[in-house]
């Protein structure tokens, strides 16, 4: 089992350890719905060392990534970061993951931890010309603050003009003397930074940022609370609501497929999905008062089995049960309802529009 | 503090015994290991409950867990509170987070509990 280097620090904030992925990882501290409230009311740290980045460098690295990610990488600007799923020739996801364009030349690419070396065999098959792929997984750090004040709090550790960084841009600079790269992205639904830096930098900027926060409220987050705080915004988990047999149209990703850049790997199912229809579509909804939906419960219109939940939660901020899952097409429409299979009995479940959270003043 | 006048079970639920009722819930261990309840299935009044077989779930944020009866009986009584603040299974487990009340059908079965000294070595060695 792999460790973070603040593992000895999540012990010492009397996180509770679990194993995630081949990671040892908290998945609580305090709880659940508490980490969850500080982070949409507030602000919370998260340790995300686990998660893999490689970078992609040479002169055909940004035709490479044309070839083998649905967004349009060249529509990007230097310090513009695209979220993008990686297909599979049959349009199935291989991945789902960040490319940070540092220039012309060079990215990030920022991976599920489950999918590192799934991920890096994939896009090694897929060089052409000039381009090195370089796994730095390992050694590259990894911490998140999320939530209303991380602008606030992060302002007092570094000079960068934060203010001036927009939803999706990164800048490199130093937090605390560290170098850093300084990207407002974040897996929660609300605003927030992501920080990557050398992963002997881990504790000391772990112990500042906490103190920093600390007339704010700020708390550390586990893997609970970044579930349900994800999920409230309806951002996808791999493995979860998309996965090797799935592909981003069914999972209503339309919008990072983008068509009008040429033909990409994939692209060929994609465009006929988008034209003629698809077997399966993901869908939000919500239950009645009751037990939760989970992932894996089977979901049925009329007695017949129509497909599969994929992520269900109590959620914190809606206080109800919600979930998403891959229904047929006829029930996509919100105010659609099904049922849900749970122990054996029969819960009924609405559609509802997503994402299920937004922050106040966040667009569409 | 695990009341010293419950009985537990292995699986973290307990038992208040009085006279031929039972009042039952689950341990403080078990509701922390939980974490946040937020849903509590328990049978209704009248259901014949047999030892050591589920008699519901509980589930929080992040799992769903079974209950198993930890006495034979008939269920008399259920918390209703719990439908509307299920959250008390992590205020007060051993009070207002009781469950369910059963007449017992075989007294003889409390033998098979763990007194409260019992229990918190078995707890000691539950934990990582």
């Amino acid at each position: 089992m792999k460790k973070t280097p603040l593992c000895a620090v999540h012990e010492a904030l009397g996180a509770r350890m679990v194993e995630f992925g081949g990671w040892y990882m908290p998945v609580q501290y305090s709880s659940i719905i508490d980490e969850h409230q500080a982070v949409r009311t507030k602000v919370g740290l998260f340790d995300l060392f686990h998660m893999g980045e490689f970078w992609l460098n040479g002169p055909t690295a940004m035709k490479t990534l044309q070839k083998i990610v649905c967004q349009d990488i060249e529509a990007l600007s230097d310090r513009q970061i695209a979220y993008t799923p990686m297909c599979r020739p049959d349009g199935t996801i291989i991945d789902d993951l960040l490319v940070y364009r540092w220039s012309m030349n060079k990215y990030l690419l920022v991976v599920n931890a489950s999918n590192i070396d799934k991920d890096f065999r994939w896009i090694e098959s897929q060089l052409e010309g000039n381009v090195k792929l370089e796994n730095r997984s390992s050694t590259m750090g990894l911490i998140a603050i999320q939530g209303p004040f991380a602008q606030e709090i992060l302002q007092k550790l570094t000079r960068q003009n934060l203010k001036a960084i927009k939803y999706y841009w990164f800048t490199g600079g130093k937090v605390k003397g560290i170098e850093c790269i300084i990207s407002r992205t974040g897996y929660t639904g609300e605003d927030g930074f992501e920080l990557y830096f050398e992963h002997e930098h881990c504790e000391i900027l772990w112990k500042n940022l906490m103190e920093a926060g600390k007339d704010y409220g700020i708390k550390p987050i586990g893997l609970g609370a970044r579930d349900t705080l994800r999920l409230e915004a309806r951002l996808m988990l791999y493995g979860n609501d998309i996965h090797d047999s799935t592909t981003p149209i069914e999972a209503n990703l339309d919008w990072t497929v983008k068509m009008a850049k040429g033909p990409f790997t994939g692209s060929d199912i994609l465009k006929k999905q988008k034209e003629s229809g698809v077997q399966k579509t993901l869908v939000g909804f919500e239950l009645d008062k009751g037990p939760a939906a989970r992932h894996g419960y089977t979901i049925f219109k009329n007695g017949k089995k129509i497909g599969e939940v994929t992520s269900g939660t109590f959620s914190p901020t809606l206080q109800k049960n919600i979930g998403l899952g891959y229904v047929t097409p006829d029930l996509k429409a919100i105010g659609s309802t099904f049922d849900i299979d749970i122990r054996g009995k029969m819960y009924k479940a609405t559609v509802i529009p997503t994402p299920f959270y937004m922050r106040p003043g966040q667009k569409k | 503090m695990n009341p010293t006048n419950c009985k537990y079970t292995k699986d973290h639920e307990w038992a208040r015994i009085e006279g031929k009722i039972a009042i039952i819930g689950i341990s403080e261990f078990a509701s922390k290991q939980l974490g946040d309840v937020v849903f509590v299935d328990v049978p209704q009044v009248g259901t014949e409950l047999v030892k050591g077989k589920t008699l519901g779930v509980v589930e929080s944020v992040k799992t769903v867990s079974d209950i198993f009866a930890p006495l034979s009986g008939k269920v008399i009584e259920r918390n209703a509170a719990l439908e509307g603040e299920p959250a008390k299974v992590n205020e007060d487990p051993f009070g207002s987070g009781w469950m369910i009340k059963i007449e017992l059908s075989d007294p003889g079965e409390v033998s098979d509990l763990m007194d409260v000294k019992e229990y918190e070595e078995h707890c000691a060695h539950s934990e990582h």
